[in-house]
């Protein structure tokens, strides 16, 4: 029966090839377009876990000076002391003041720019971010501002190499600096720049002895993490109230300080990043159809152009199951060659695409099964109707047919 | 042998849908074929030959009228009952040959095993025994374009006879050969009628006709004569 299906595929090699393409062509959309979208999730949500959950970011609020106001983060209305309040109310994890910036790091004859951020040990445990050589500083390290500093991964490497970084000494903007631990391997943030490219030291020494301020004491920003995702609405409230008050802000008044809910932006991130896969799997799937639809057309004309060998096969006693399977048996042997060289040019076409651009692709068990199971019910459902229409042929009219 | 008919045909008629009205191709045949009947159809062209041996294969139906095949009415049996009928008991070779254009002369001639469900070794020795028979061995690689159409005619007989059918139903199965090799099928035929076989034979040669027993004559669509010629061999 198999090489029945063989031989008829091969009388018209050309046609046979055409059909095909059109199941290759869907078969490896779906697992390229799968690939792609899984990969993008994948890496989404490993940015997102990276982020640290349940978190918000405080910024402090447009100042006017003489008329002109600064944006979200201009002034400096929050304080440390504000973080150290927000940290004491219910349903509060972690608040950690921030202040961030970037500077020249030298070590021996290496020197590095690297970004540096002011805070407290708060921001560690905020970040989810362990120190995974060394220890972090503490709490006292932020009270007297120590010149010590947790460094990244990169950082690391650029400056140390192969040396053991802990108890060496670094020079950020000529103050020397202890390092103390090594931070645990962070990936890509949010943005899309490498988060262990950095240098943490305590806000209090980042103020007084690296960037300076004019505001002592003063931050652009807080990152605030609640114990549960379900708190955060509560948190919310209860955080601006408590600021609200703090600053003396009159009811009616606008407030001098904003509140981002970073896991709904987060989230929202994943959500349109599955629509996106969701949409590309879609519309090839489409193609897929297509293929199938071609499938059909090609195997009417078959049976058409085969009457008379259908109804000679009858004549010498072939029953209507016979024929239905010969047919169906051609149809299905189109779609399943079709999505197996599909699969090879998809999988290929992922790996191209992620060698190109560095783009993450994901080819999963699953994304394979899925194509090739869809593949068969293709072949079997475009190729039932011209195959039943092949095997319900009344013999005698068959054989006249020329 | 047993006392039931092979073929019992009673009130026969077949008429076709033609752009001009209904054609009665054939009209009130009875005919009875005893098993062992070696049966010569004759008659001018168009006087319904073929219409008649493509009722008795059960490849078409009558309009009117019953046909028996061995004591069961063929009107009542479903396609895949026919289906068989037409696998295992009854042997056709066509006016036209009807090979498959695309296979080569021994899987032509195997392809009635496939639909009997015999395993491809066992089907292409059998291939190959019958195209000796019919002196086509050294063509069995060949296609049905690249021999004569003599030689078609034989495999088309070898193909109807791989089954080893009870009945044989052929349709001027020496019309395309030369008087000599039509003789050597028609040795064939006798062979294979001393061992059993019934045969229903279409011809225009009276050399032919010469071979059965009985003579069968069509005109219009009508039987007009019916006799015996030679005598059941024993
Ligand atoms: N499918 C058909 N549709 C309409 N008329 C048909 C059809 N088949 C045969 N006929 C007509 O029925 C009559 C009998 O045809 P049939 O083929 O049985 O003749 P025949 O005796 O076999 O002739 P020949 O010796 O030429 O083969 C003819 O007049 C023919 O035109
Ligand atoms: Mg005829």
């Amino acid at each position: 029966m198999l090489g029945e299906a063989w031989r008829a595929m091969g009388a018209n090699r050309m046609r046979t090839i055409l059909t095909m393409l059109g199941m290759v062509i869907g078969v490896g959309a779906v697992v390229l377009m799968m690939s792609i979208g899984q990969g993008a999730q994948y890496a989404i949500k490993q940015t997102i876990s990276a982020m640290g959950s349940n978190l918000f970011i405080l910024l402090s609020g447009s100042t006017s000076a003489g008329g002109v106001r600064s944006g979200h983060g201009g002034g400096y209305t929050l304080t440390i002391s504000d973080a150290d309040a927000i940290a004491e109310l219910p349903g509060v994890q972690a608040a950690a003041p921030i202040h961030p910036g970037s500077a020249q790091v030298v070590y021996g004859p290496n020197n590095w720019n690297t970004s540096v951020i002011g805070s407290t040990p708060a921001y560690l445990d905020a970040r989810a971010w362990p120190v995974v050589s060394g220890s972090a500083f503490t709490a006292s390290d932020v009270r007297s501002a120590t010149r010590v500093a947790l460094i990244g991964q990169t950082t690391a490497q650029n400056l140390f190499g192969d040396e053991d970084p802990v108890g060496k000494t670094l020079r950020i903007r000529q103050s020397p600096f202890t390092v103390l631990g090594v931070l645990a391997l962070k990936g890509q943030g949010m943005d899309g720049r490498d988060q262990d490219d950095s240098i943490i030291i305590p806000i209090t020494t980042a103020q007084r002895n690296v960037f300076g301020t004019q505001f002592p004491g003063s931050v652009r920003m807080v990152m605030v993490q609640t114990t549960t995702q379900e708190v955060m609405p509560e948190a919310e409230l209860s955080m601006t109230a408590l600021l609200r008050q703090r600053h003396r802000i009159r009811e009616g008044q606008d407030s001098d300080f904003s509140l981002r809910n970073l896991t709904a932006v987060a989230d929202s991130a994943a959500e349109s990043t599955r629509v996106m896969s969701l949409l590309l799997g879609a519309i090839a799937s489409v193609s897929l159809l297509v293929g199938g639809i071609g499938i059909m057309n090609i195997m009417l004309v078959s049976v058409t152009e085969r009457t008379r060998e259908i109804g000679i096969r009858m004549a010498i006693g072939a029953r209507e199951r016979d024929i239905l399977l010969q047919f169906l048996l051609e149809a299905i042997i189109i779609s399943v060659v079709g999505c197996f060289i599909g699969l090879l040019l998809g999988i290929g076409g992922a790996l191209l695409t992620h060698t190109l651009t560095g783009t993450m692709v994901i080819i999963s068990g699953s994304s394979v099964l899925v194509a090739f199971s869809v593949a068969a019910t293709v072949g079997i459902f475009f190729g039932y109707y011209p195959a039943r229409k092949a095997a319900r042929l009344d013999p005698i009219e068959a054989l006249r047919y020329q | 042998m047993t006392n039931t008919a092979v073929i019992r045909i009673e009130g026969l008629s077949k008429s076709y849908q033609t752009s001009a009205g209904l054609f009665p191709a054939l009209n009130d045949v009875n005919l009875t074929i005893m098993p062992g009947e070696f049966v010569a159809v004759m008659g001018p062209s168009g006087s319904g030959k073929s219409t008649f041996m493509n009722i008795l294969g059960c490849l078409d139906a009558p309009t009117v009228g019953s046909y028996a095949l061995d004591g069961r009415p063929v009107a009542s049996l479903d396609r895949d009952e026919l289906a068989l009928l037409r696998n295992r008991t009854i042997g056709f070779v066509f006016q036209g040959f009807n090979l498959l254009q695309r296979m080569s002369l021994r899987d032509n001639v195997a392809l009635p095993l496939i639909y009997s469900g015999i395993e491809l070794a066992e089907r292409q020795k059998r291939a190959d025994e019958m195209l000796a028979k019919v002196g086509l061995s050294d063509k069995a690689d060949s296609l049905p374009n690249q021999i004569s159409g003599g030689q078609q005619q034989r495999v088309a007989i070898a193909r109807a006879l791989i089954n080893k059918p009870r009945l044989l139903l052929a349709d001027e199965p020496t019309g395309n050969l030369d008087s000599r090799t039509g003789e050597e099928i028609m040795a064939l035929f006798d062979a294979l009628n001393s061992e059993g076989i019934t045969i229903v034979l279409v011809t225009h040669e009276a050399d032919i006709a010469r071979h059965a027993q009985r003579q069968v004559h069509f005109h219009d669509g009508r039987i007009i004569s019916d006799e015996l010629t030679r005598e059941i061999a024993a």
